[in-house]
């Protein structure tokens, strides 16, 4: 499994997939072939992980996230930390974020 | 809550035409291929889109293209790509026949994200052809359903149990069990839906007469005996009891519906009744779903026919009488339709919920018989 660096910068991979909002949830289609391993089933975000995949912007390293979401939640930055390491492991898995650098 | 209840429309059914390049003799609703009529008429590629896209803003996850056959559609791939790139998910009803290696690759770069569902009407050539009547179709058939194979896109199978092909059965299952995506049995039709559109009196006549016995319906049934009695006993504690004067006790028009070739949304796909269908030229998806089939589905039996059987009939579970039926067979909502009867009648007899000669509208104690029924150790 590849590595997830708190120095690196994440991102949806636009091109293959889409985002959905319904009534509050948030969905993510696979448009593409190959993303994971549930024969391309669709991918519904909790509420952690919605807040995570808000912030995967370009722009922000995982860590300046991780900062954020402390100041938002409750909780150790040691377990925001590996929230967003598990979290952002298994959308590249999915090939459903791309790391920009 | 379910998905489907909470949000406005979760799916969506498109007949992208009524035409078919085969001619099966059983079905319901399809015309031939080069029906310029019905080709002049079909909802637009824009059309469609339009009601995609809506779908799309009222929470739908999932559309199935049907027919006629859909493959037919010339537009059908650009409909099937704007529909993934709009977030769906598509289940994709088609005889196979028209599946080609460009096809084939689409789904495998852009996947349905569901299984096709494949019709196939016999194991032999002189079976499939005797029920499609079309030269060729056999081997076109094949030749798509290798297509899916070779490039390992996700497809089950279905059938219908038809004189010609009754005999078939058993091949049929040993072939389906062994294609990697096929978690259960096929299903299969077998009490055929009279013309949807109440359009030829002669394909009635026909499809009626290759309906199966009611007994032969229960020896189909009971093929796996300990598995259907169980599955009934499950399903009796929970759907037996008389509907009253409510028509619409299934699901229909609630979170989704179904698109005809023609633009007009439909409650299901058999239910053309004049009275249940919405112009989507002249509105809404969310206006149909929110308030014409909010109101339709409050219509309540009028006819003593009705009112006296199958409003005091706990069978209702057991039967297939509804309105899209009975609108088939008798232009009505709410008129028997004596063969569902039938068959609900017997497999109440051999689940032993009655005896011969009974009536099911006119017995009391029903509530007393089918709980004796879910208890009892065995049949």
């Amino acid at each position: 499994m590849k590595k997830v660096r708190l120095n690196s910068i994440y991102a949806p991979a636009n091109d293959n997939l889409v985002v959905r909002e319904i009534y509050g949830e948030y969905i993510i289609v696979p448009i593409v072939s190959g993303l994971g391993d549930l024969d391309d089933a669709i991918f519904s975000l909790n509420e952690t992980g919605r807040a995570i995949w808000d912030k995967l912007d370009g722009r922000r390293t995982l860590k300046n996230i991780v900062e954020q979401l402390s100041k938002d939640f409750t909780g150790s930055v040691e377990n925001i930390e590996k929230d967003c390491q598990g979290f952002v492991a298994e959308l590249l898995k999915r090939k459903m974020v791309i790391e920009i650098k | 809550m379910s998905y489907y209840q909470r949000v406005v429309c979760g799916y969506l059914d498109i007949e992208l035409t009524e035409r078919c390049n085969n001619n099966c003799i059983h079905c319901y609703i399809n015309l031939p291929l080069d029906d310029s009529v019905a080709l002049k008429k079909e909802i637009t590629t824009t059309e469609v889109k339009r009601i995609l896209k809506e779908a799309v803003s009222l929470g739908c996850l999932t559309v199935r293209f049907t027919g006629g056959e859909p493959l037919l559609r010339e537009d059908f791939e650009e409909l099937y790509i704007f529909a993934r790139k709009s977030g769906l998910r598509v289940i994709i009803f088609t005889n196979a026949t028209l599946i080609t290696p460009r096809l084939v690759e689409l789904f495998r770069r852009i996947p349905p994200l569901e299984r096709i569902e494949v019709s196939v009407y016999g194991m032999r050539k002189e079976s499939y052809e005797s029920v499609t009547r079309i030269s060729g179709s056999f081997a076109a058939a094949w030749r798509g359903i290798n297509l899916l194979l070779e490039k390992k896109i996700p497809f089950i199978v279905k059938s219908a149990i038809l004189p010609t092909n009754k005999d078939e059965l058993k091949d049929f299952e040993k072939w389906a069990a062994n294609l990697p995506w096929m978690d259960r049995l096929p299903s299969y039709s077998m009490y055929f839906d009279l013309r949807a559109r109440r359009d030829n009196e002669n394909k009635n006549k026909l499809i009626k007469s290759l309906r199966l016995k009611p007994q032969e319906c229960i020896d189909i049934l009971i093929r796996r005996k300990q598995n259907y009695i169980r599955g009934m006993k499950q399903f009796c504690s929970k759907f037996m009891r008389p509907p009253g004067s409510k028509l619409f006790s299934c699901g229909s028009g609630v979170g989704g519906g179904c698109v005809d070739a023609y633009g007009n949304f439909q409650p299901c796909m058999l239910l053309r009744h004049p009275s249940c269908v919405y112009d989507l030229k002249k509105g809404t998806l969310k206006d149909a779903l929110v308030n014409f089939f909010t109101e339709m589905r409050k219509i309540e039996a009028s006819n003593p026919k009705y009112l006296s059987r199958c409003a005091r009939c706990f069978l209702k579970g057991l039967c297939e009488q509804c309105p899209g039926k009975s609108w088939e067979e008798h232009g009505t909502l709410d008129t028997p339709v004596e063969y569902f009867c039938e068959v609900a009648h017997a497999q109440a007899r051999f689940l032993g919920l009655m005896q011969d000669g009974e009536k099911a509208w006119g017995i009391q104690d029903w509530q007393d018989r089918v709980k004796e029924f879910t208890r009892k150790e065995c049949l």
